[in-house]
């Protein structure tokens, strides 16, 4: 029995060490992601897909069979992660393997920390300011020029994305380059205030001075960032500039309010800092993310909010019977994006980890993607769809009124499907509080795209200066310290240092 | 057989842990605090943590927030600790362990809760923003104080109480000398693992909207501007203080042992 039962352990001994020198050998090449490998054929390459995206900025699926979005063009659910999906759909359309690992970031400066301390990603999604200033640092690879070629179906993004953006994209430079260059948008949106209409009106709400307003005292936050911070500071100190009837009806009025909201003069900044040191008294909090649960609870009365979260906010208090509105600030909004960008330190010249990089951002940019991606986030894609009816029919199937509403309203919204507002196809018909609500946040109306103007990076000595410039808005100033406090703490220390020598002595 | 290990080999992980997680941060730190952007040595940081009066307001600000939240841990922990290492009642040990049981909360959800409260008393937690502050974090460290006040205390000598009795000492003075002398290494390790966490938590400062910086922030927003150099430097002399502080204490507490050996 004994010899019997070495006999049949030494089979189990072989098949153990072949298992392990298997997995040695499979897992060698393929670094970590040993388990994919060993169920894929030796000779498959797999390509590993590093991506790294801002928490909860897409859809991981997951969702119950009552939450289908019903559209005329289909059903749209979610089920798996969008980046799993994504790998067979990779793989049905191009026979390759590829691997994504998604991670996440929070904010945009911190994603620039974990890149310059050297983690490596091939596929990020930061802001507009960031993607500006990682193209002026060369640290982006451009696009292939097959991505823009818009007679490939797959080309989802270029056939897809809204002319708005697109125009954007193509318009804005960064040392003579276009940023459609090396970035392709993935969500957008502007600033804005959620206020809770029984304590605030509308009126009071249309300008970034709700801030300062005595009215409000202890009952507005606004973000914690200071760039953010900034926007709203310039916007209220220029509130009677910017609203003045010769400035909006200059001719080169978008190229003024950009040059205005952009002005980052010492003079500027010293009036800013001192706006803001005044409304840090006034103001609830300055908050990084519990202003959505705040102003849910009724705990403030208006907010600053990017308006993806003000969507996400309205929707939370409707399932609460508590409504809150949504205003944009009369003076101007800040037009903001995320968008994709491959890096240097990651693709680099590897063409088939670009390719496989490029899919990944047209098969996000598939219009029913698009609406889950929407759907799950609250934020709005920046795809319209081309000739593709999907989002549109959502935006249909999300806000068009019933048919037996009748405080209804028209509400335009082909500047951003098609470029032409008073395009017929692109009209909603929406209930009237609509235009205050979740649609004006999402799709927000002609002119108030009209103020909107986008912040530019900023860097060097003007990045110092801002930066202290926040440093002293929140520390507390030394010289503040009144003297009956410096008298207070000295007698302190006599006393102490006193009583000391006095125990000494006697006990010598 | 020879013996493989002896006992200084089982210190191995942890000198392992010591290199890879404190002394080689602590390096990059040292690195960082005195390079500049061009990674040229300098020592204009350190100039800048003593001349900047936002840098040495924030000091005094977190000073002043961590003297006011430790002053207050203890002048409610000693009472407490003193009676419950006084009872002879059995089941103190419960009494303890429900000094001890919000720790086993997560702090945030605490100061959620904190939240709540302190909203339905003031109105509004913009109000008071140094108050609510000392709130929580007397709310978040008094465990760390009745901790060891209250081990400090069961451990007494009690012979050295009934000593003073039989001299003629009231309950007042045998208190004041000869209770809380021999408490004193209990209030110390007691006010450093309150003082030191309340001058850079900022966290909780944060959730109950407290819009000035004290050190930890500070440091963060230097980082977040890609500032590394004067970041690292704060956080160096912060270092530092502690370390100083720690030394002090120490030194304070051999005498007091010998003291209490004398007596």
């Amino acid at each position: 029995m004994r010899i019997n039962s070495g006999m049949h352990k030494l089979p189990i001994r072989l098949a153990a060490c072949g298992l392990l020198a298997g997995i040695l050998i499979t897992g060698i090449p393929f670094g970590r992601y040993t388990v994919k490998a060993a169920t894929t054929p030796k000779d498959e390459e797999v390509i590993n897909l590093r991506v790294c995206n801002w928490e909860e900025y897409m859809d991981l699926g997951d969702w119950d069979e009552d939450e289908t979005i019903d559209l005329e063009s289909g059903d749209i659910l979610g089920v798996n992660p969008m980046y799993e999906d994504f790998e067979n759909w990779y793989y049905e359309t191009y026979g390759k393997r590829v691997k994504v690992t998604y991670s996440c970031f929070g904010t945009n400066e911190e994603l620039y920390n974990m890149l310059t301390l050297g983690d490596v990603y091939d596929l990020v999604c930061p802001s507009e300011y960031m993607i500006m200033k990682m193209m002026a640092e060369d640290m982006l690879v451009p696009f292939s020029e097959d991505f823009f070629d818009e007679s490939i179906p797959e080309n989802y993004y270029m056939r897809g994305v809204s002319p708005l953006i697109r125009e954007t994209f193509e318009n804005n430079e960064i040392n003579g380059e276009p940023w459609s260059k090396y970035a392709a948008g993935y969500m957008w949106g502007i600033t804005g205030i959620v206020y809770n209409p029984q304590m605030v009106t509308e009126e009071e709400a249309s300008t970034w001075e709700v801030v300062d307003n005595p009215k409000f005292y202890r009952q507005v936050t606004i973000k914690d960032n200071v760039r953010d911070a900034l926007f709203v500071a310039i916007g209220a100190m220029k509130s009677d500039l910017l609203t003045s009837e010769e400035f909006l009806s200059a001719p080169d009025y978008p190229e003024r309010l950009a040059e205005e909201m952009n002005d980052v003069s010492p003079e500027t900044i010293a009036a800013a800092r001192d706006y803001l040191q005044y409304t840090k008294e006034n103001v609830y909090s300055f908050e990084t993310d519990s202003g959505k649960a705040d102003m849910i609870t009724g705990k403030v009365a208006a907010n600053y909010q990017w308006s993806g979260d003000a969507v996400y906010t309205m929707d939370q208090a409707d399932e609460d019977d508590f409504e809150l509105d949504f205003a944009v600030p009369k003076e101007s909004t800040n037009l903001y994006f995320d968008g994709w960008v491959m890096l240097k330190s990651g693709v680099g010249a590897d063409t088939e980890k670009q390719q496989a990089a490029q899919a990944f951002i047209n098969f996000l940019s598939m219009p029913e993607n698009a609406v889950r991606n929407m759907y799950y986030i609250g934020y709005t894609s920046v795809i319209s769809g081309g000739d593709d009816p999907t989002v549109f029919d959502y935006l249909c199937w999300n806000y068009e009124a019933e048919d037996d509403e009748e405080d209804v309203v028209e509400y335009p919204v082909g500047y951003f499907f098609t470029g032409d507002n008073s395009d017929e196809d692109y009209i909603l018909t929406v209930p009237r509080e609509q235009t205050k609500r979740q649609l004006s946040a999402q799709y927000p109306d002609e002119d108030t795209m009209n103020r909107s103007a986008i912040m530019q990076y900023f860097d060097g000595d003007t990045n110092t200066e801002i930066n202290q410039m926040w440093i002293e808005v929140r520390c507390f100033n030394i010289n503040r310290v009144p003297a009956w406090a410096w008298i207070m703490v000295a007698a302190a220390i006599a006393i102490l240092v006193g009583l000391f020598g006095w125990k000494k002595s006697r006990e010598s | 057989m020879k013996q493989v290990f002896s006992r200084k080999q089982l210190g191995i992980p942890y000198a392992l842990f010591l290199l890879l997680f404190v002394v080689a941060p602590l390096l990059v730190i040292i690195y960082y605090a005195f390079t500049d952007g061009t990674g040229h040595f300098t020592i204009s940081n350190l100039f800048h943590f003593f001349t900047d009066p936002n840098t040495l307001g924030t000091l005094c600000y977190s000073l002043a927030l961590a003297f006011v939240t430790t002053c207050v841990c203890l002048l409610l922990a000693y009472p407490i600790a003193y009676i419950l290492a006084k009872s002879e009642w059995k089941m103190k040990s419960v009494i303890v362990m429900l000094f001890v049981l919000p720790m086993w909360i997560n702090f945030t959800l605490r100061i959620t809760a904190l939240k709540e409260i302190l909203t339905m008393f003031e109105g509004s937690l913009a109000y008071y923003p140094f108050f609510n502050s000392v709130v929580g974090m007397t709310y978040d460290f008094l465990p760390f104080m009745i901790l060891p006040l209250y081990s400090t205390l069961t451990k007494l000598d009690t012979s050295l109480l009934e000593a003073s009795y039989d001299l003629g000492a009231n309950e007042i003075q045998a208190f004041l000398r000869v209770t809380l002398p021999l408490s004193v290494p209990g209030i110390i390790s007691g006010v450093s693992m309150v003082f030191l966490p309340a001058m850079t938590n900022y966290v909780v400062l944060d959730m109950l909207y407290n819009s000035t910086y004290i050190m930890g922030s500070l440091i963060g927003s230097y980082f977040s501007a890609y500032d590394w150099h004067n970041g690292s430097m704060i956080a160096l002399v912060l270092l530092i203080i502690i370390c100083l502080f720690t030394l002090i204490s120490g030194t304070d507490e051999e005498e007091q042992k010998k003291g209490g050996a004398l007596l």
